[in-house]
């Protein structure tokens, strides 16, 4: 058996004669967190639909647990769990009807769907509400009741379509800790994202998906050095100074943030360059809030690697 | 213990066909436990039409004699053709709230979906038969063809019932947005009125006649108005009545499956 969870090779769909997904390839390792980053539209939806086989792709081979979606589309759903972009409910029914409805479509048996039932609400938080129709639940329960019904039998490999979007911070956290503990059973997770902080959290390798192919593909420390070097970032004390120091110090390609009254620079030589610049600002008599060196940030990864294939087409 | 590779020496999901329509059966009959007032108004409507209708129509001498025999069977019949925007509106919501797609990614027998809703569907409608009969009972109507006859119309009600049922699916199927469903809710009533549900076709002008006659709707309510004996019957008719709506499902079943199927196009 490979260590691979998920393979995707040369996957393409059309949506009439648009192409949702043009040879896309993937690879998922057992037992970690792949995200799937992408704008509007980049085909994360269409990727998840095909991984769950709810969706045929056009060509191309996809595996999933040991077994191809096509050929062996039984033998994926027993070892898969979904988490939609939208909720995939019933409204009308309580939280709990739904787990163990859900229960019983896993032949767990009526017993133990309704054993499962219980253990899910509780450790999502919602006995309270087991009984409410979900229809009259928050944003933040109903997502927390859609992934309780994708966790039902411990999935191999789980797929998770967005599962924050709309989410407040803390049910944001909530959900990520979910993932994490998830991931501590060995569960494989991939998950697809608009948040570039999201990925960087939980993702162990992050693919950064453009109009259906993969633009780039590593960690996200890697995302972040392919991207361009360092950069250093003062921050002064006082606004009024910014022109002055952007001159006076030892670095070209300054860019200058007066709300925040920051100025950044790439850098090549870290260590000549943060020694050069607190000297600069020493003996100009600048006075300095915080000088740091940093990697760029992952939604600065993201927008430059977007912005190259739009250029690019 | 993991609950997670489940042992299962089942490899096709067909093995669950039977449980899992059970389940989506049950799961229809939970929801209405949870809105009964819906399904109150659901077993109310038909009853209003066949109070308004008798009146109106009966001449306002009140509801009873000739006109009230030969409008019972014809509302019965009315309801089954009207359950057929129940059943497109239940599947097109199940559609569009995404639950469809959760089924569709579970170890279910994908069939299951379809016979669950049918399921729910049929016993909805054997329950509105019902209510129906029992207040036309109580306003003196009565069946004269024996208990055999009355089974044999009952039976054909739901026999063009469960034609209606998956023409409703399919069409659903195809629409799929709420907005096309209202446009095919309104069009089940000229369909529904086009009959000869309220009045004989030999009052209506020559054309109109010939659309109500050939109506499946027209059939079936004749064919139950010869087996419970009253008015408006003919004998012999049962075969058309038997036969449109096995044409209908014909038709219309293995394009609804079909077209489930293709879900995944
Ligand atoms: N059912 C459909 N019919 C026609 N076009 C579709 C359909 N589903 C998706 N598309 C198109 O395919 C492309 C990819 O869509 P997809 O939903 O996979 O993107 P996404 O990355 O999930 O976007 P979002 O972040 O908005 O959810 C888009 O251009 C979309 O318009
Ligand atoms: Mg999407």
């Amino acid at each position: 058996m490979t260590d691979a969870a998920i393979t995707v090779e040369g996957v393409r769909k059309k949506y009439g004669s648009k192409d949702a997904l043009d040879g896309l390839d993937l690879t998922v390792t057992r037992g970690t967190v792949h995200g799937v980053l992408g704008p509007n539209g980049a085909g994360k939806t269409t990727l998840v639909r095909i991984l769950s086989t709810l969706l045929r792709p056009d060509a191309g081979r996809v595996e999933v647990a040991g077994h191809d979606v096509l050929t062996q589309a039984y033998a994926v759903r027993l070892r898969i769990g979904l988490l939609g972009q939208h909720a995939a409910l019933d409204e009308e029914l309580g939280g709990r009807q739904n787990l163990e409805m859900f229960g019983r479509l896993h032949h767990l048996g009526a017993r133990r769907a309704r054993a499962r039932a219980d253990e899910l609400l509780a450790r999502f938080d919602l006995t309270d509400t087991g009984r409410k129709p979900v229809g009259a639940y928050s944003g933040g329960m109903r997502r927390r009741l859609d992934l309780a019904a994708s966790l039902i039998t411990e999935p191999e490999v789980l797929f998770l379509d967005e599962p924050t979007t709309g989410l407040d911070p803390r049910g944001r956290a909530e959900v990520w800790d979910s993932v994490r503990s998830l991931v501590d059973g060995g569960t494989t997770v991939l998950l697809t994202t608009q948040y570039l902080e999201e990925a960087d959290q939980l993702a162990d390798r992050i693919s950064v998906v453009d109009a259906g192919r993969v633009v780039a593909d590593g960690t996200a420390d890697e995302l972040k050095a392919a991207t361009g070097g360092d950069r250093v970032d003062v921050v002064l004390r006082d606004a009024g100074q910014l022109t002055t120091a952007a001159a006076l110090l030892p670095l070209t390609g300054v860019r200058v943030d007066p709300d925040r009254r920051l100025l950044s620079a790439p850098v090549t030589d870290r260590m000549a360059a943060l020694s050069g610049v607190v000297r600069a600002l020493e003996v100009a008599g600048l006075e300095a809030e915080d000088v740091a060196l940093r990697r760029p940030t992952l939604d600065e990864v993201f927008l430059h690697l977007t912005d190259r294939t739009k250029e690019a087409v | 213990m993991s609950t997670s590779t489940v042992m299962n020496t089942v490899t096709n999901p067909a093995t669950y066909a039977l449980t899992d329509s059970w389940t989506m059966t049950r799961r229809e009959l939970a929801r209405w436990a949870r809105q009964p007032v819906a399904v109150v108004v659901n077993l109310v409507f038909p009853v209003m039409l066949l109070l308004m209708f008798g009146y109106l129509v009966g001449g306002g001498r009140g509801v009873s004699g000739a006109y009230l025999d030969y409008l019972v069977p014809g509302m019965l019949a009315l309801t089954m053709a009207f359950g057929l925007e129940g059943t497109m509106v239940a599947v097109t919501r199940d559609l569009e709230k995404g639950v469809v797609d959760r089924f569709r990614s579970l170890p279910m027998a994908n069939s299951a979906v379809l016979v669950g809703r049918s399921a729910a569907d049929m016993i909805q409608s054997a329950l509105g038969l019902t209510v129906l009969i029992a207040v036309g009972y109580a306003l003196g109507w009565r069946a004269q063809g024996g208990a055999g006859a009355f089974l044999g119309a009952v039976g054909l009600l739901l026999l063009f019932r469960f034609a209606m049922l998956w023409i409703g699916i399919f069409l659903a199927l195809v629409a799929g947005k709420p907005e096309l469903v209202q446009a095919v809710q309104i069009l089940v009533w000229p369909v529904g009125f086009l009959s000869n549900a309220f009045a004989t076709p030999e009052a209506m002008p020559g054309w109109l006649g010939t659309v109500v006659q050939w109506n499946p709707l027209s059939q079936t309510a004749t064919a139950v108005r010869d087996l419970f004996g009253g008015p408006g019957g003919e004998p012999g008719h049962v075969w058309a009545a038997v036969a449109w709506p096995l044409a209908l499902l014909a038709l219309f079943f293995p394009l609804a499956v079909r077209r489930f199927g293709r879900l995944s196009r």
